[in-house]
């Protein structure tokens, strides 16, 4: 459980303070993963980075399972920082070491076990990431999706209760993202690790995260189970997130429906909903005819999820508007 | 070939040659591990405490760098007269090798400092934060992230040190340094016998091209890119 109270941070430029992150209440569950979403210079890397004092908050408290962790001296910050992994954007591997030894460095560095448990330790690890046939090469010998595997292995070496992902998956391609994503929502599951992910991209949360923050100029604007926000955002900013996950212009979408006659509406599915063969049934019940206009179904993390825009004509269209409202659906009148 | 070699350098005893290269060379291997084990640690200190560092500390940065350049803006002539009392209260003698290498460190240390400090800049800062994210202490940070991902860069900073403390030997020759600068001054210059200054030049520059290729090997060695 991490708990920042009232938690803030401003830097010190030239004479002037420029705040980075204004007081901010945020409570992170144990186990969960939790996303932070924002764009750059929202304040999104000074929250992060605040959970293990990388940097120094200029007011507040973080506690993390109840220990005040920006009272703690050197030492037990110390202590603390081999609880919480971090990966980065640029991996930050040593390159003068090799793979091996790049995971090794933080039980090394802790010196609590023998060469030999350290050696088992890494070879574990590194089978975890797929990467055991790597062990003796240098960074520069790996692609970009290899070293933020070895990045992970290194992250989890010293068994942490809490990793933090530096915009991990912005330099990696599609393909490589998905499969880092997908080995981070496995970490999470089979370690109830507690995950917190700073993005820029909106299918990055959509895609491994349970709860989603969205900061804007160093204020948390929105936040609440992805689904939630995913498919109603309320903030400005975070319906520009979505937008651009959705790769839809928001004002576009009206222009182009104002020649389509009849009622617009749009209708949102989320789990076993999404299945139900509900715009059939209707149809047939009121003699309404609908037309798609936009539509998506896809998955947020482990829920299907269905969004459509229809416009309906014909038959008995406020039976129909009152039919969708009693299934197991949500209903926005757009016209 | 013996005969021909007499004709062509008349006046150049091989025997003593030989005498003064092993003396070159000790001046040279002496002066660089003293210039080594008192510069890294500058070089770090000049590095941490400088600005945007981990250690930012402007007063303290700002007098060891001063004096990092009054040392290296004295000419290396001036500095070995000046420094003749503190040399012989360190080495007992301000003549031979042993009274060459405490000057040849006072002019090589600030020198190869400043070179530390910039290989220690390179050092990309997103490193610096892994190891502090992984709970390192600073003595870890620097023994274990910072000197070996600095390693190429402060190889070449001794092979170019090096380089210039050879000819700071050969200047070391003026005040009765020893060595093959020694040898160049005594016979080449002030017998005018040109054939020993060649071969004392020629010896020389073989040492230099030596030095520059087996450090530039190490550097391609450790840069594991």
């Amino acid at each position: 459980m991490i708990n920042f109270h009232q938690v803030h941070k401003a830097y010190r430029v030239s004479g002037h303070d420029i705040p980075a992150l204004r007081p901010t209440d945020l409570q992170i569950a144990r186990g969960e993963v939790f996303g932070i979403i924002g764009h750059s210079g929202a304040g999104k890397s000074t929250l992060l980075r605040l959970i293990n004092r990388l940097e120094e908050p200029s007011g507040g408290r973080i506690e993390i399972d109840g220990v005040d962790v920006t009272a703690l001296d050197a030492a037990g910050l110390r202590r603390q920082r081999q609880q919480v992994g971090m990966i980065f954007q640029h991996f930050n591997l040593l390159a003068s070491k090799t793979v091996a030894d790049n995971v090794a460095m933080p039980l090394k560095l802790a010196g609590e076990l023998s060469r030999t448990a350290i050696e088992q330790r890494v070879a574990a690890l590194l089978a975890r990431v797929g990467l055991q046939d790597h062990a003796n090469k240098y960074p520069a010998q790996l692609s970009g999706g290899q070293k933020q595997r070895v990045g992970i292995a290194r992250a989890l070496a010293t068994e942490p209760n809490i990793l933090l992902c530096d915009e991990a998956t912005s330099a990696l391609d599609p393909q490589t993202t998905g499969q880092v994503l997908q080995l981070l929502a496995e970490i999470n599951r089979e370690l109830n690790l507690t995950i917190v992910l700073i993005t820029h991209e909106m299918d990055v949360i959509r895609r491994v995260c349970d709860r989603v923050a969205v900061m804007d100029a160093g204020v948390i604007v929105e936040q609440g189970p992805v689904a939630e926000v995913f498919l109603h955002p309320q903030h400005a900013t975070s319906k520009r997130f979505v937008q651009e996950a959705e790769h839809v212009d928001g004002d576009e979408q009206h222009d182009d429906f104002a020649h389509v006659p009849g009622r617009i509406l749009r209708l949102t599915f989320q789990g076993e909903a999404t299945y139900a063969p509900l715009l059939g049934t209707v149809a047939r019940e009121t003699g309404v005819d609908y037309s798609i206009l936009a539509g998506r179904i896809d998955r947020i993390k482990d829920t299907p999820y269905g969004q459509l825009t229809l416009a309906l004509t014909g038959g008995d269209i406020d039976a129909a508007i009152a039919r969708f409202n009693a299934g197991d659906v949500h209903l926005e009148v757009l016209r | 070939m013996d005969a021909l070699l007499t004709e062509l350098l008349p006046n150049v005893d091989w025997t003593e040659i030989g005498y003064a290269s092993l003396d070159t060379l000790s001046m040279l291997g002496f002066s660089m591990l003293f210039t080594v084990l008192l510069g890294l640690p500058l070089g770090v200190l000049l590095f941490l405490t400088g600005p945007r560092q981990m250690f930012e500390q402007k007063a303290l940065y700002g007098i060891v760098s001063l004096l990092v350049n009054i040392l290296r803006s004295v000419p290396f002539v001036i500095l070995l007269i000046v420094m003749i009392p503190f040399t012989v209260i360190v080495a007992g003698t301000s003549l031979g090798v042993a009274g060459a290498i405490p000057p040849l460190v006072v002019g090589a240390t600030p020198f190869f400092a400043r070179l530390v400090e910039t290989a220690l800049r390179e050092v990309d800062r997103g490193i610096i934060e892994a190891t502090q994210a992984m709970g390192a202490t600073t003595r870890q940070i620097i023994v274990n992230a910072l000197l070996p991902e600095a390693l190429p860069g402060i190889i070449a900073a001794i092979t170019v040190t090096a380089i210039t403390l050879v000819s700071y030997t050969a200047m070391s020759g003026l005040i009765g340094g020893g060595g093959l600068g020694d040898l160049a001054v005594r016979y080449g210059y002030q017998r005018y016998q040109p054939d020993v200054m060649l071969v004392t030049v020629v010896l020389l520059l073989v040492l230099v091209q030596i030095l520059q290729t087996v450090g530039d090997k190490l550097v391609v060695h450790f840069s594991r890119k």
